[in-house]
């Protein structure tokens, strides 16, 4: 079961499909409207997944402790931590620099859930706030001045043979991913203590060790997302990642990553998070305002999941 | 003599949560010049109320072991609405408070069915629902304002007597002086308690929102109406939030489809139930609790506010301080409740 | 006999169930008498869970009619069977561990005040009632249930059966937690019951409890009923040949005899653990089987999780091999210098990662083997999983399946599987028959003895005398977190055990607390 790619599963062919139909949906409007097939071009499916890959950063990581069972709530400020450390140090030492902070809250979030056994929701949320906290100390509740060094820039928003940077970098991360949930032990660890953490326990898996791992794994990919982004609007500002968190797991969710864990494929992340973008672009594009929008965001969601991903009738 | 101890016992959660509300408000009355005064009183009861009913709407499903992340959203859309329906004649007024509550308990039952019969998980369905609401609220306000009736305003913010006041009555002597003195939000409250909870509690739906908690498979097999209580835990919720909602609107005087705003309180009812001593993972604790946790959570930020900036601790007092001490407090609360783990002889246990 | 309808409690008449292409139940025709304590037995698969599931309203058959005495009913879920008299106790206790003994009692149909709200002190009467019922005074009615022992909440389960009135009673393993104090009386208010009218549907693993109790005997396998006798009809050999469709030869392989120089493989010395165990002294020798003993919650259990690293506090010496260890995780206790295995006491929680597929469950304590540079080696893997299903005749379509397909008996094999893949040489066994089906059962006494024969040594906790007595060198008699009494050779028999599990004193030879 479970493993991340070569078959494609129910909730991956639905939101394939469902892609399909945004696509059309915005189309037949852009026809109308202005009689052209912007949704169609190259050039906008390219960006489309240049936007998309800030978002399926963060996604992956999320997917990764929600095979656990768990859920990081930190990744918004962990985001924004990074990319404000990031490009306050600059030069070269910046990714570096963002992408140990992402290490560090990882810990910090691990260690907590893995010793303390706080409930991951309500510990992230401690650390989401204490994040926000220092950045408010450190920047007095402004954007800070400092900006995005050459190199993120590049790596945000230029392409190689057409492909986008960011895309590469979100790509190259997956592959990562993917080897290590599908060959490594620790993915076969990830799994079997998404299923059953008493059973994986008593197997003799050093499961503090794994938690711990996700949980890095997760910050780092936030702050990566949060470096990239910097890049892109060439600095950091305050509240860079609030706009990350719900849609990252509405994008696990619905690429068919059971929320309770256990269960879940890359490619489901990655299809969701493409759709979640391009839903947010048609909708923008159609003029929709914000009220609309979230209607159709949240009806969007809860039908996909009703489609695809009822629990079993008779389950426990 | 062993009844005593088992109540102790059980109810543990809900005493802790009293002494932490009553060891950082003791704090703050001290610290406060005009502190334990009537008037400071009904303005911290204010300020409370609203987080109270969520943090109390939160706790139902949580009871189930469930979540329920649109309580915010329900809270905003019911304040947003209040502002649209809650001015004109009395009856016009009547019927635009009740029209509040009612809607916010359908969202709450549309939530409740979803899970139910979508068999789908509650996060991610309050999650989505959430933003629905959301919608509705920014709808019904697209920016902030609107009016709500003035008199209702005085007469729900302040004490008791106020309410005599404000409609011209006259206040019985015997009332004025005692009851009388009692913040509004204060006797609401009591009044949600005894005329909602209480009873809900002690009904066999209600109990079933502890048993689907504590054992999900067992309640079933054993013949409860597993889906019965399971929908009335999130119209509750609704129901709450919307009062929660309808307060805030009668307290600012207008509406506020505010989306940060309703995801933070989203987050602090989350925080008020854990203080208060319910499980996340469902079955025990209560609403009681909750309402504590969210008073010291409350409680806490109005300490920052009482810190002479010139003195020692002045630095406190800045407000940029305010969300590292939040953030702060809540991992220390919820790291010092995890003291137990290093108790458990059996690391089975820790599993549970 | 369709004019003689009325003298059936319950009939059942052609009920069929299938799951998927799997068909649970075949056309099933079965019927009990009111006044009538009635064994269903079979293997683990053979359809009783699935017969009891229907009439309890848990699942509705696809075909087939279900009688309540004269009334044709088609249960939807189990309030409905509830409604009409008809209670199950299952083996997964259907207690809410966050409820006090009272709220649990009164669960569905609580008294009530004139507000129509649950009237606790009544409740609190009813349960002390009802538990007095059941000899179970000394349980406080407002204890949660999480507080209560095992024993204990089975006993809390029963009293909440009888409290409503039940006129169909179906235990579903439902005394195998039962402390052996308790189960006595458990037998004596059943036969009660039966006294006045009751219908008993019994299933029991234990043919002891089932001689002792049930008058009629009804035997299903694979799905349909094979036959039903009065008690005494049919020997104990017709009956498990019917059960299992074969002959079997005997029930405990031969025990070899053991030199008296075994070399100790794992030497423990006052072993203490809060106030559940003290001083624990033992000595294992390779290829040795020591049973552990005694009533059910009498520290056995601790013991194995003691020696295993997963209980925190331990005080006292281990030795593997002669040499001292601290042993603080199941990693390290699994780790090639100690190699130990432990097959837990519940598989589905602590054994198994029930969604997953058998290959992932049997390779997950022993991915190192398999792992070349970082990633894992899956044709080797695949090899090595397919050789040990094999080999532990696992009945599985492929190991991409997920496990929690597969019976009782073959989850176990699973559980038992994955350690084996990892050779290791102490191997403590946590009541592992517990609610196996017979077959399997001979099929894991078979392995437990090749096991100690090819030079491992096994720990073997069991709550059934008959294997101690049928698979043990030596077996130790735990009482309140103590070692009471070691028996070796002969003295390993019925009296003896559950004499000594009882603290009693039987004259005789005696060897106190050896080492």
């Amino acid at each position: 079961m479970t493993f991340a790619f070569p078959q494609i599963d129910k909730p991956i062919k639905y939101a394939l499909g469902f892609i399909a139909l945004i696509l059309i949906i915005g189309t037949v409007y852009t026809l109308i409207t202005q009689g052209t097939m912007n949704f169609l071009s190259p050039n906008y499916l390219l960006q489309q997944l240049q936007v998309a890959s800030y978002l399926g950063l963060v996604a992956t990581g999320m997917m990764m402790v929600i095979l656990l069972g768990h859920i990081d709530l930190s990744v918004p400020w962990t985001l924004t931590t990074a990319a404000m450390v990031a490009t306050a140090v600059g030069g070269d030492m910046a990714i570096p620099a963002g992408l140990l902070t992402g290490l560090m809250v990882g810990l910090v979030n691990g260690l907590g859930v893995a010793f303390l056994r706080v409930p991951s929701m309500i510990f992230t949320l401690g650390v989401n706030t204490v994040l926000q906290g220092l950045m408010v100390i450190q920047t007095g509740g402004f954007s800070p001045r400092s900006e995005a060094t050459p190199i993120m820039e590049y790596l945000a928003s230029s392409s190689i043979l057409g492909i986008p940077t960011s895309l590469l970098v979100w790509l190259s991360i997956a592959v990562l991913i993917i080897y290590m949930l599908n060959k490594m032990p620790m993915g076969r660890y990830i799994f079997a203590m998404g299923n059953r953490e008493s059973a994986a326990y008593l197997s003799g898996i050093n499961t503090r060790l794994i938690l711990i791992g996700t949980f890095v794994i997760c910050s780092l990919c936030a702050s990566m997302a949060g470096i990239l982004l910097a890049g892109y609007s060439a600095k950091a500002y305050q509240g860079m990642g609030d706009l990350y968190l719900l849609p990252a797991i509405a994008a696990v969710v619905i690429g068919g990553t059971n929320i309770l864990g256990g269960k879940g494929t890359f490619a489901g992340t990655f299809v969701g998070a493409i759709l979640i973008v391009l839903l947010q672009s048609v909708l923008s594009v159609m003029q929709m305002p914000e009220a609309g929008r979230q209607v159709i965001y949240g009806c969007v969601i809860i039908g996909m999941l009703l489609v695809y991903g009822r629990g079993d009738k008779k389950e426990s | 003599m062993s009844n005593l101890r088992l109540w102790i016992n059980q109810n543990m959660g809900v005493l802790l949560s009293v002494c932490i509300f009553a060891l950082v408000y003791g704090l703050y009355s001290f610290l406060h010049p005009s502190g334990g005064t009537g008037k400071i009183f009904i303005q911290n009861s204010n300020e409370t109320f609203v987080l109270i009913m969520v943090a109390m709407a939160q706790t139902v499903p949580v009871l189930t072991g469930g979540l329920d992340l649109s309580v915010g959203a329900v809270m905003t859309m019911s304040n947003a609405l209040a502002s649209v329906v809650v001015n004109g004649s009395p009856a016009e007024i009547f019927f635009g408070m009740f029209l509040c509550v009612a809607v916010s308990a359908f969202a709450g039952f549309m939530n409740g069915c979803i899970i139910v019969y979508g068999r789908l998980q509650p996060i991610i369905v309050t999650l989505a629902t959430g933003a629905v609401y959301i919608g509705i609220a920014l709808f019904l306000r697209p920016t902030p304002g609107g009016k709500v009736d003035g008199d209702l305003s005085f007469a729900a913010t302040f004490d008791l007597n106020e309410i005599f006041l404000t409609y011209g009555w006259d206040i019985p002597k015997w009332f004025e002086g005692s009851i009388g003195l009692i913040p509004t939000p204060m006797a609401i409250l009591v009044l949600i308690v005894v005329v909602i909870w209480i009873p809900f509690r002690s009904s066999v739906t209600g109990r079933g929102c502890y048993a689907i908690g504590s054992a999900e498979g067992a309640a079933y097999m054993s013949g409860l109406n597993v889906g019965r209580s399971r929908i009335a835990a999130y119209t509750l919720a609704g129901l709450f939030a919307g009062i929660g909602g309808l307060y805030l609107a009668l307290q600012t005087g207008s509406g506020n489809a505010d989306v940060p705003q309703a995801g933070a309180y989203t987050l602090n009812s989350i925080a008020a139930v854990v203080i208060g001593g319910s499980s996340l993972y469902g079955g025990a604790g209560g609403v009681i609790g909750s309402i504590f946790g969210a008073m010291a959570l409350r409680s806490i930020s109005f300490n920052f506010r009482v810190f002479d900036a010139d003195g020692p601790f002045g630095f406190i007092s800045d407000p940029l301080l305010q969300p590292l001490f939040e953030g702060t407090i809540l991992l220390i609360a919820v790291s010092v409740g995890a003291a137990r783990v290093f108790q458990v002889k059996n690391r089975l246990k820790l599993f549970g | 006999m369709t004019e003689q309808q009325s003298q059936f409690a319950l009939d059942l008449t052609g009920v069929s169930k299938r799951y998927g292409g799997v068909t649970a139940l075949n056309e099933v025709d079965f019927k009990c008498k009111p006044g009538s304590i009635h064994a269903i037995l079979g293997e683990n698969g053979a359809g009783k869970s699935t017969l009891i599931k229907i009439i309890s309203g848990v699942v509705q058959p696809d075909d087939g009619v279900i009688k309540i005495g004269d009334d044709a009913v088609h249960f939807t879920t189990p309030q409905h069977a509830t409604d009409k008299g008809v209670v199950c106790i299952f083996q997964e206790l259907s207690l809410m561990p966050d409820m006090s003994v009272a709220d649990n009692i009164c669960l569905t149909d609580p008294p009530r005040n004139w507000l129509g709200l649950i009237d606790s002190a009544e409740q609190i009467r009813i349960s002390e009632e009802l538990l007095a019922r059941v000899d179970c005074d000394d349980i406080n009615p407002r204890e949660l249930v999480k507080n209560l022992p095992l024993s204990r909440r089975q006993m809390v389960e029963i009293a909440k059966a009888l409290g409503r009135n039940p006129k169909i009673l179906i235990l579903d393993e439902a005394t195998s937690a039962l402390a052996a104090a308790d189960v006595e009386k458990v037998y004596e208010i059943l036969k009660g019951l039966r006294e006045d009218g009751l219908t008993l549907l019994y299933i029991s693993h234990r043919m002891h409890e089932i001689e002792e109790l049930a008058d009629t005997y009804s035997v299903f396998r694979n799905g349909s009923h094979i036959e039903t006798f009065e008690k005494g009809k049919r020997s104990d050999q017709e009956i498990v040949e019917m059960m299992i469709g074969r002959e079997i030869s005997s029930v405990f392989p031969p025990k070899p005899e053991k030199s008296e120089t075994l070399p100790h493989v794992l030497e423990v010395e006052n072993l203490n653990w809060t106030d559940r165990l003290t001083n624990i002294s033992l000595s294992l020798g390779k290829g040795e089987t020591i049973g552990l003993g005694g009533l059910d919650g009498q520290g056995q259990r601790e013991f194995l999780l003691a020696l295993f690293g997963v209980l925190r506090g331990v005080e006292g010496t281990i030795k593997v091999n002669g040499t001292e260890t601290r042993i603080s995780s199941p990693k390290q206790a699994k780790s090639d210098d100690i190699g130990m295995a432990l097959i837990p006491e519940d598989r589905k929680t602590e054994g198994l990662m029930l969604p997953m597929s058998v290959r992932d469950n049997v390779s997950i304590v022993s991915l190192d083997q398999f792992t070349k540079g970082l990633s894992i080696d899956k044709g080797l893997e695949d090899q090595k999983i397919n050789e040990m299903v094999e080999k532990m005749t696992i009945k599985v379509g492929s190991v991409e399946d997920s496990v929690a397909t597969l019976s009782g008996g073959n989850q176990q094999k699973v559980v038992i599987a994955k350690w084996l893949m990892t050779g290791a040489q102490i191997i403590l066994l946590n009541d592992p028959t517990r609610g196996i089906d017979v077959g399997t059962k001979q099929e894991l006494y078979q392995l437990f003895r090749e096991l100690a024969d090819a030079g491992n040594s096994i720990i073997f906790y069991s709550t059934d005398y008959d294997e101690l007595i049928g698979l043990c060198d030596r077996v130790m008699i735990f009482y309140a977190g103590k070692i009471l009494k070691e028996l070796v050779g002969d003295q390993i028999n019925e009296t003896n055990i559950v004499a000594s599990s009882l603290n009693i004193d039987l004259s005789g030879p005696e060897k106190e607390n050896a080492e």
